[in-house]
């Protein structure tokens, strides 16, 4: 027998830890988030370390001939993922501020990170 | 020599490796995510600017307009595109990759 599992939410937290297009992660992290998304769960998406450096603002892929995945972090809003996370620290030892991002996000402390990274159901690293 | 490292200094110690082993006379060259080693405002880029007084610093720029970096090169390293690339690989008789 099948268990009924319509209208359960959970709370979905994407850990990104690695810079864009050097490795694949950060990529396939964009494609299960909107797996999650299309199955309505509560979705959060950490960017720490190197995973800061996804979200920079002004990437031009062109002549490394890779597609430019970047414009879909502002495209999360419209499939309500709207909780976005940044490491204070990891931004702060990178030189960046908000500024240089292309998103909207709310920048939080290791010790907040720690604890949003606790308080979820699921975690996903990348 | 050529060193080239293609690795960000704050994920793996590749870069940190490389500086260690660049004697005067070779030359480093910072490719994918090792030019996140040549941004201004990051400790790594301290540690190169130390390195440059000896060795020449090249980075790809395809890979920095790649990751949304352009304008944030330190001042003294030299961006190069492919065929500048090949021309480092051609000009130094042996190429290091720090992988």
């Amino acid at each position: 027998m099948e268990e009924d599992t319509s209208g359960t939410v959970k709370k979905f937290l994407y850990v990104n830890r690695k810079a864009p297009y050097g490795t694949i992660y950060a990529l396939e992290s964009l494609e299960v988030v909107l797996i999650a998304a299309a199955f309505d769960q509560d979705v959060s998406l950490a960017f720490l370390d190197d995973g800061v450096y996804q979200i920079m603002k002004g990437q031009l892929t062109k002549g490394i001939d890779v597609k430019n995945f970047s414009p879909t972090y502002r495209a999360l809003e419209g499939y309500d993922i709207e909780k976005l996370y940044v490491e204070k620290e990891s931004m702060d030892e990178r030189g960046l501020t908000t500024d240089d991002f292309c998103v909207e996000v709310k920048v939080i402390s290791k010790a907040e990170m720690a604890a949003l990274m606790t308080s979820s159901d699921v975690v996903l690293s990348f | 020599m050529l060193h080239t490292v293609n690795k960000s200094p704050t994920e793996r110690n590749a870069f940190d490796s490389c500086l260690a082993h660049a004697k005067k006379g070779s030359a480093i060259l910072l490719i994918e995510d090792g030019i996140y080693a040549a941004l201004k405002g990051t400790p790594a880029a301290k540690k190169l600017q130390e390195t440059m007084k000896t060795v020449p610093v090249y980075v790809l720029e395809p890979d920095v307009e790649a990751r949304g970096m352009k304008g944030r090169v330190v001042e003294g390293v030299k961006l190069v595109d492919y065929g500048g690339f090949v021309d480092l690989v051609a000009e130094y008789p042996t190429t290091q990759a720090w992988l």
